[in-house]
């Protein structure tokens, strides 16, 4: 008897119950990080393949090093150099890599649904790591770890205020983070420039970040997304800075207890003209490093556990 | 129906756990570098139970904590619910490792804990103690200090915890 294939594309996929599975697993693997020898070999002989078909550097880096610090091997694949750029289909590059028996694919794509379409063509556990504006869940897990544990709440953000802060519309991670903080509790607001704001959301919205910027728990900066501004709904010359930028002004009306975090890459002068280093509510760092944990806990999970009654 | 048979009450746990202890001390004379590594999660408890009878014996020593889960040889069979997360309090290079659990069954979860204790460093020694031995070693393991030895069929199943030792036959709750 098989179990049922699962994937991770999407945090309402996951569901609540898996969700706090996987942040608890995520300390395990944290822990592994600090070892003298980061490296345990759970995933011994499995294959995880990277199919990367869109720019990203953290998140292929972080995927990578959890699949080897689990004893998986790794198989890369990006878009350029290969032979997408001869013309093949994304269906023809999925069936070739499934011929190759691959465990998981992790696959980061421009278009929304990427992930769901390649689950049909191949056998292969999916990881989403970035479908066009839709959803980014292991960012969203690492997000939630990174509020829990450094406010020592855990899995609970029941009543934690969080802002989002920015270009909401196009930010596949303002959607997953929203959908992780509001599931596990805590109260979202987006900022923004009305234009920048998404209606469909079921969220508070707010387009003064002065108003707020002083109550909330956490202040989550977003990235501008320049590449994926069909139109111009930012006026140039330094106003969306002026109005919802992190400068050192708006910095010192943050609380000492809040969290400032960035999905990264910061668009230095444009969301942020404060150094985040130098701020002591930064958690961008620890961002970084609970990536690799939240990524070992998403595979190990796919591709580790099993159905087979648990021994005393 | 599962029945199941009490073979040892809290008294027989509180004596076997003492007398674990003075072996324990005996062993290691001065208990030099000894560090006590209760398995998770069923040798946890007995791990503070062994530390605090030693510490009101002799002196105190380091506890610590390991979680096996990532060395298991059945990873990919079983479903894997977090527990305690690995903690050891002092570098287990050139230690006294006491590793310890409440059941010794198959050998095998204590084969992952000297896999995961090699990935910390390199101990002077690796002793076992175990509250249970049942029997039906799949792996040339064996236990340095014993509470009980207890004859039991494979399909049974022992529960143990400070309140005593229970025997469910038929694979039990």
């Amino acid at each position: 008897m098989t179990a049922a294939r699962r994937h991770v594309r999407s945090i309402d996929e996951v569901g609540r119950e898996r969700i706090i599975k996987l942040l608890a697993l995520t300390g395990h693997m944290h822990e592994i990080n600090q070892r003298p020898v980061p490296k345990v070999p759970a995933l011994r002989g499995r294959v995880v393949c990277n199919l990367f078909l869109e720019d990203s550097t953290r998140t292929r880096l972080s995927f990578d090093t959890a699949a080897k610090r689990l004893g998986a091997d790794t198989v890369a694949f990006t878009g350029s150099g290969s032979s997408l750029s001869k013309g093949e289909s994304l269906r023809d590059t999925v069936e070739t890599l499934a011929a190759m028996r691959l465990d998981a694919i992790v696959v980061r794509h421009r278009s929304a649904g990427a992930p769901w379409q390649i689950a049909q063509w191949c056998e292969a556990a999916i990881v989403n790591a970035g479908d066009g504006r839709h959803a980014h869940p292991t960012q969203a897990l690492l997000d939630a770890y990174t509020i829990g544990r450094r406010t020592g709440r855990g899995a609970d953000l029941s009543g934690l205020r969080v802002a989002i802060v920015g270009d909401i519309v196009n930010s596949r991670v303002a959607r997953s983070t929203t959908a992780i903080a509001s599931m596990l509790g805590a109260e979202v607001t987006h900022v923004g420039p009305s234009t920048l704001l998404d209606p469909r959301l079921d969220v508070q919205r707010c387009t003064d970040l002065d108003q707020i910027i002083g109550d909330v728990d956490v202040l989550y900066m977003l990235r501008m997304q320049n590449e994926r501004m069909d139109a111009a709904p930012v006026p140039p010359g330094g106003e969306y800075t002026r109005r919802f930028g992190l400068t050192p002004e708006r910095a010192a009306n943050i609380r000492t207890d809040a969290l400032l975090m960035h999905p990264g890459p910061i668009n230095h002068g444009t969301e942020m003209t404060v150094d985040p280093s130098t701020m002591p509510q930064s958690a961008i760092t620890d961002q970084v490093s609970y990536g690799v944990a939240v990524r070992m806990a998403v595979l190990f999970d796919l591709l580790g556990t099993g159905e087979m009654e648990e021994e005393s | 129906m599962t029945r199941h048979k009490q073979v040892l009450g809290p008294d027989d746990v509180r004596r076997a756990v003492t007398r674990m202890a003075h072996e324990i001390i005996e062993r290691n004379r001065g208990l030099v570098d000894v560090v006590l590594v209760g398995l998770q999660s069923g040798g946890v408890w007995l791990a503070e139970q062994l530390a605090s009878e030693i510490a009101r014996i002799e002196r105190p020593v380091p506890v610590g904590v390991v979680d096996v889960s990532m060395h298991r040889d059945d990873i990919g069979l079983r479903p894997v619910t977090p527990g305690a997360i690995t903690d050891l309090p002092v570098d287990v290079t050139g230690a006294c490792v006491v590793l310890v659990d409440d059941v010794l069954f198959t050998g095998r979860t204590v084969k992952a804990a000297l896999d995961t204790i090699t990935d910390y460093g390199r101990p002077r020694s690796v002793q076992l103690a175990v509250l249970v031995d049942r029997g039906h070693r799949e792996l040339p393991i064996r236990p340095d200090f014993i509470g009980k030895n207890l004859p039991t069929s494979a399909d049974e199943t022992v529960e143990v915890s400070a309140d005593g030792v229970v025997i469910a036959e038929g694979g039990g709750e």
